[in-house]
């Protein structure tokens, strides 16, 4: 049994170790064997896509955050499905029933945000008036 | 699966009713806003108040079975279904003073009824709340959706500066919280109040030292969330730049049900370290009441004036908690329950007295209010003195047992200085009065048109409970006492 | 004590005004102002009629007579019914405010016949006899400080009710929290009664009080006699709170006879009256109770000698009468303070009763120095105004000569100087105001009006309390409160007596001769003495220090330390030195600065490493 607290918390002060380690040792690890290799395309941000020109405080579509913001959202709700379906044969029916709900609730989320007009770019109008 | 689960049984469900009744019907308005076209938004108001309705009758007949829910996750007891009440009541009061108040702004959405119904799941759960994480995610959820609505009028600068400073400090407040929470889990393995209680008091292991830390780290969160010093500062301006009937509902509900959590977690799980968390509650309640009371002596803006009045009686109620027995915790609910009505009685009326883009928010345009609309003006005196503690209000009886629990636990410094305080508090209340009685109307009194129906009803209905409560108060005070068995 | 009489209905009494103030409340506007006076004087006179009913139907009432109308409050330990009792003493009270409560809601009627808002002061002065009746007839704490707080509420609305004169609101705005200070210290009391009696009920505390051995040192009945001394200086305006009682004058003149000389501001005497079983066992508090009440009789009355203000003279006056009436109570002569709250109410209601005639004779003059000469043309009111000279003078055998007798009587047995304090304070107290009356109905007529006799309804009360005010000597009250506060066995030494009504006579002679022989002389006087006189009218600068001490630092403190400072200073500052001044000028804009949120967040951090500090150090210790 650990008894002092630096036997208690040496695991934690490890894995802190390991984090920083981890981190610092890939960009460190990239920049060491990484080809460097030097070109006009190569020294631009990034290397396809739009020329980055212009003021840095240019402003995006709103639609933008919008989109990445619903991502985010409803990947995560999806992650949900994952654990359910390892258990669902030893939870039966009720699993089954709850899981319903939260799909509908989500779907419900969808068709919200659907009516709103976020998914359709094409009428950039009707939201900018809401 | 795990040896010991067990499915919900039907009584469980029926325990967890109101939350979910609330999130169908705030997701049913969801729905009907999508479909609705833009003429047709302003019925689903409607559509709110009957599922607050139907929320308080489920909430009723959950507690007419009390018992714990979900693995003990939630405890529907007398206390919790006392906050769930009192805070559906909140949010019946604070959709009835909306509509009038979003079509003057132009700002009719069903979206804004939703988010009232999703934060009060959060206070809901919070009130029963009886582990850790439930009661995160129960403050997790009222908070979001409270910071949506207080920057709800997204064009206008104030809404905005109030969202961001309520939304940056009270996730930073909340990230404390949670990290309080790890450490307990950590120091007892559980973070079940009852299992924590019995731990802390029978087992020798954990360091008293960490298990203060951690407490100390989860009341940051709560004395944020309740507005306790020294964690006030973003009450002000959160108050002054939400829309009127936001006001109203944020300094009611989250506040009540924070304050319900507070009680619960520190009476229930930190019980056997009391003697760690009292001195600091003692010293944050003399602090949270001057810094409210003396800071509103000097204000000019209404809004301000009841956002730092809020402060101070966050102080008041904090000495019930000090008070730490069952005397001051019925006292702490009693108090919560007449501050709620007195607040939102008086938000309300603000936003109706406030015209379009809440031009008139200072005391002296009130001036002359009680030759143009008597009622509201008398309305607005009884909530004002009923916040000064005049008798045959329900401020008075509040504060009167408060400060009898005070006593009663020997706090007789706590008293001493927590009268004056009330003392001091009658200068600035008197003043709104004064305007509105004693001076001649302003221009901003000439302009003022009838009070919308729904505030009409909101503000009697308030004022109607305040006199109520200060009449008779057993009436709800043996509610409390009865409901104020916590953690024994 | 239960008694053997059926029930009398006591609740009539205080709710017959409050319908009063419910009928001309909503629907006074509409009524006109015949209907208004019709309900008003008759829901009082209504309610005198019941007390009168009572009274005579529980005689000879020795013990009290209880009623219960049901539970207020049933918590746990506290127990609170709904209980009106009626005693001797409290039948006295009942009189006096119903009495002259009729009188003077008669006589305004009259007096406020030309003002705006008719309807709305009436429905006031209903509502506030429904309070002081509340009052007087509570047979618990809790009760008694319902009606203490809403008569406060009434005064307050009614010192305030030419809300035009910014003046008038200060004065009521000054009332209202001066008072809540005395508030303070009587809730504060009535906490303490309960902690250690377990009970607010009057026979209860009182029963369990007269059980206790007199304290010897300063315990914690004393310190509950003290909270409610200052509870009862607040009401009673004695010193240190007696500053808003003088500005309250601020209110129409019925308001200053009925509230301010007549009855609210006996609520304090009555209730250390109502609590003497908690007095007489806490010497110390009532030491303090005699002290108060001699320094507030001597320092109101040399302030009453300077002033011109017709009204304000009376208001010192009232102030040092209350004095009196502390100091009969500290002297353990309840009865005698009860009695001369009686004759007071009297005389008093009767000058300023008197004094508002004058001043609407005048059409508004207050000051003395502009009348003189008026007793030809205004003689009833100087008729019925010399009555209540000779009584307030202490001249033999009219009223006040009999209640003071008793207080000084009491005073000498109590402690001899004392006495002697009083007799002077007495010889100033016939001073001043023989000083107002010469300056008022002799001599030359200095002001430019048309000074007119008023109406009937307004000199019929002045004719009823002229009566009282001669003939109220003869009620016998100590003798008829004996079941109540038994008589003190003092002999009655007519040296005594003699040298005090000497004392009066003195003060009359000394007026007559500085104001109506030879009037240059008080001029002279006043030049002579300089700063002392200076210091005196300008009332010992008594507000000038409470507003540089307290009031000032008070408010000033609250704006720059905790709004300023706490609110946006400190921590702005040094993150933000520029923001500071920003936000000082105002706009919206300017709060919308990351600066503040980094302010306040870093408000967050700071407190909560207190927090943490503490608990983790209390943790600690706690090993």
């Amino acid at each position: 049994m650990p008894t002092t607290p630096l036997e208690v918390y040496f695991p934690v002060l490890v894995q802190a170790l390991l984090g920083v380690g981890l981190a610092l040792g890939l960009v460190g690890a990239s920049s060491l064997l990484g080809k460097k290799l030097k070109n006009k395309i190569k020294d631009s941000p990034y290397e396809c896509g739009m020329a980055p020109q212009g003021s840095a405080e240019e402003r995006f579509s709103v639609k933008f955050y919008l989109v990445a913001m619903l991502f985010i959202l409803f990947d995560i709700e999806a992650v949900f499905l994952y654990p359910w379906v390892v258990v669902y044969k030893d939870l039966g029916m009720i699993a089954f029933v709850e899981m319903a709900i939260f799909v509908i609730l989500i779907l419900s989320g969808f068709f919200y945000i659907w009516k709103k007009g976020v998914l359709d770019w094409s009428q950039i109008s009707r939201i900018q008036r809401k | 699966m795990p040896a010991n689960f067990a499915f919900p049984t039907e009584a469980e469900y029926i325990r967890f009713l109101p939350e979910t009744i609330l999130i169908l019907m705030g997701t049913l308005i969801m729905v009907l806003e999508g479909f609705a076209g833009d003429g047709h938004r302003k019925g689903t108001h409607k559509v709110a108040l009957f599922g607050l309705f139907l929320a308080m009758a489920a909430a009723c007949y959950a507690g007419s079975n009390p018992g714990p829910a979900f693995s003990d996750f939630l405890l529907v007891d007398g206390f919790g279904t006392f906050f769930r009440m009192l805070v559906l009541t909140v949010g019946i009061l604070a959709v009835l003073c909306s509509p009038s108040y979003l079509s003057r702004e132009r700002a009719d959405s069903g979206e804004y009824y939703a988010l009232i119904l999703y934060s009060l799941v959060g206070q809901c759960i919070l009130a029963t709340a009886n582990e850790l994480i439930m009661v995160f995610i129960g403050l997790e959820i009222s908070s979001i959706a409270t910071y949506v609505l207080a920057g709800y009028l997204r064009d206008d600068k104030r809404n905005n500066e109030s969202a961001i400073k309520y939304f940056l400090l009270g996730s930073f407040a909340t990230a404390f919280l949670l990290y309080g929470v790890a450490w307990i889990y950590g120091l007892t393995g559980s973070t079940n109040l009852a299992v924590i209680r019995q731990y802390l008091q029978t087992s020798a292991t954990a360091d008293p030292a960490l298990v203060g830390l951690a407490a100390g780290l989860m009341f940051v969160g709560f004395a944020f969330k309740v507005s306790a010093a020294p964690f006030q500062a973003w009450t002000p301006d959160v108050y002054q730049g939400a829309p009127a009937p936001v006001t109203a509902f944020m300094s009611a509900g989250p506040k009540a049900a924070a304050f319900a959590v507070f009680i619960r977690v520190y009476i229930t799980a930190f019980d056997g370290i009391a003697e760690t968390w009292l001195p600091v509650v003692w010293v944050s309640a003399l602090a949270t009441m001057v810094i409210g009371n003396f800071a509103a002596l000097t204000q000019t803006n209404i809004k301000r004036v009841l956002a730092y009045s809020s402060i101070a009686h966050a102080g008041y109620v904090l000495v019930a908690v000090a008070a730490h027995s069952q005397i001051g915790t019925a006292a702490a609910m009693f108090y919560l329950a007449s501050y709620v009505f007195m607040n939102i009685g008086a938000f309300a009326l603000i936003s109706h007295l406030s015209r379009q883009g809440e031009r008139y928010v200072q005391v002296n345009d009130l001036a002359g209010l009680s030759q143009r609309q008597p009622v509201t003006a008398a309305l607005f005196a009884i909530f004002l003195l009923s916040l000064i503690g005049v008798p045959l209000t329900g401020g008075f009886f509040g504060k009167f047992y408060i400060f009898k629990a005070a006593l009663d636990s020997q706090l007789y410094w706590l008293t001493v200085l927590g009268l004056l305080n009330s003392a001091v508090a009658a200068y600035y209340y008197l003043r709104i009065i004064v305007v509105m009685y004693f001076h001649e109307p302003g221009h901003a009194t000439e302009s003022l048109e009838e009070p919308a129906a729904g505030i009409r009803v909101a503000s009697l209905v308030a004022a109607l409970a305040v006199v109520v409560l200060g009449v008779a108060p057993s009436l709800l005070l043996n509610v409390a006492s009865r409901s104020s068995a916590i953690g024994r | 004590m239960h008694s053997l009489h059926s029930s009398q209905s006591l609740w009539l009494i205080p709710v017959l005004p409050l319908l009063g103030f419910l009928i001309n409340g909503l629907l006074g506007k509409r009524l006109g102002k015949g209907a208004v006076s019709l309900v008003a004087v008759g829901t009082v006179a209504a309610s005198f009629a019941w007390v009168l009913k009572c009274i005579s139907a529980l005689m000879p009432l020795e013990h009290s007579h209880i009623e219960t109308y049901g539970t207020w409050i049933a918590s746990g330990a506290l127990n609170i019914p709904v209980e009106l009792a009626i005693d001797r003493l409290t039948a006295v009270m009942l009189l006096v405010v119903t009495g002259i409560g009729s009188l003077i809601h008669i006589y305004a009627t009259g007096y406020m016949s030309h003002e705006e808002g008719y309807e709305r002061f009436f429905a006031y002065l209903n509502l506030f006899m429904f309070f002081m009746l509340t009052l007087v007839l509570a047979n618990n704490y809790l009760l008694l400080f319902v009606g203490w707080e809403g008569v406060g509420l009434c005064s307050y609305l009614l010192i305030g009710f030419y809300y035009l004169k910014l003046s008038a609101t200060n004065a009521g705005n000054k009332a209202f929290i001066v008072n809540r200070i005395g508030d303070f210290g009587f809730s504060l009391a009535m906490f303490l009664i309960f902690v250690h009696f377990g009970s607010l009920s009057f026979p209860a505390v009182f029963e369990k009080a007269k059980a206790l051995s007199p304290e010897s040192g300063f315990g914690w009945l004393t310190a509950i006699c003290l909270l409610l001394l200052v509870g009862a200086t607040g009401k009673s305006a004695q010193v240190p709170l007696y500053v808003w009682l003088p500005d309250a004058m601020e209110g129409p003149t019925p308001v200053s006879a009925l509230i301010h000389a007549a009855t609210m501001v006996t609520a304090g005497v009555y209730m250390v009256a109502r609590s003497a079983a908690l007095f007489v066992n806490a010497p110390i508090a009532m030491e303090v109770v005699a002290y108060v009440g001699l320094i507030t009789a001597v320092l109101a009355a040399t302030i009453g000698i300077t002033q011109f203000d017709i009204k304000k003279v009376f208001a010192y006056s009232t102030v040092s009468q209350l004095g009196y009436m502390f100091l009969a109570l500290g002297c353990g002569a309840f009865s005698a303070g009860i009695f001369h709250v009686v004759t007071h109410a009297f005389f008093k209601a009767l000058l300023f009763l008197g004094a508002g005639s004058v001043i609407h004779a005048l059409e508004g003059e207050q000051d003395i120095r502009h009348m003189g000469g008026l007793r030809s043309k205004i003689p009833v009111t100087f008729l019925t105004l010399a009555c209540a000279w000779v009584a307030i003078a202490g001249v033999p055998p009219f009223s006040g000569f009999h209640s003071k007798d008793e207080i000084l009587l009491a005073a000498h047995h109590h402690h001899p100087w004392m006495y002697w304090v009083g007799v002077i304070t007495a010889g100033m107290t016939a001073f001043y105001v023989s000083r107002c009356m010469f300056m008022t109905f002799f001599g030359e007529y200095r002001g430019h009006h048309h000074p007119h006799e008023s109406p009937w309804v307004m000199t019929g009360p002045l004719a009823v309390l002229a009566v009282l005010s001669l003939a109220g000597g003869y009620t016998h009250i100590p003798q008829f409160l004996e079941p109540v506060f038994p008589l003190k066995g003092g002999e009655h030494d007519s040296t005594l007596v003699a040298i005090s009504v000497a004392a009066g006579l003195a003060g009359i002679a000394l007026a007559w001769f500085l104001y109506v022989l030879s009037p240059e002389t008080p001029k002279s006087i006043a030049s002579a003495l300089g700063g002392l006189y200076r210091a005196v009218y300008n009332k010992y600068y008594v507000d000038e220090v409470y507003y540089g001490t307290i009031v000032h630092p008070l408010v000033d403190g609250s704006k720059s330390i905790l709004w300023k400072g706490l609110d946006a200073g400190i921590v702005d500052g040094a993150v933000n030195g520029a923001g500071t001044l920003a936000r000082m000028i105002g706009g919206i804009t300017r709060r919308f600065q990351t600066g503040n949120i980094r302010s306040y967040a870093a408000w967050v951090v700071l407190g909560s490493l207190l927090v943490l500090a503490a608990m983790t150090a209390m943790g600690g210790s706690s090993l």
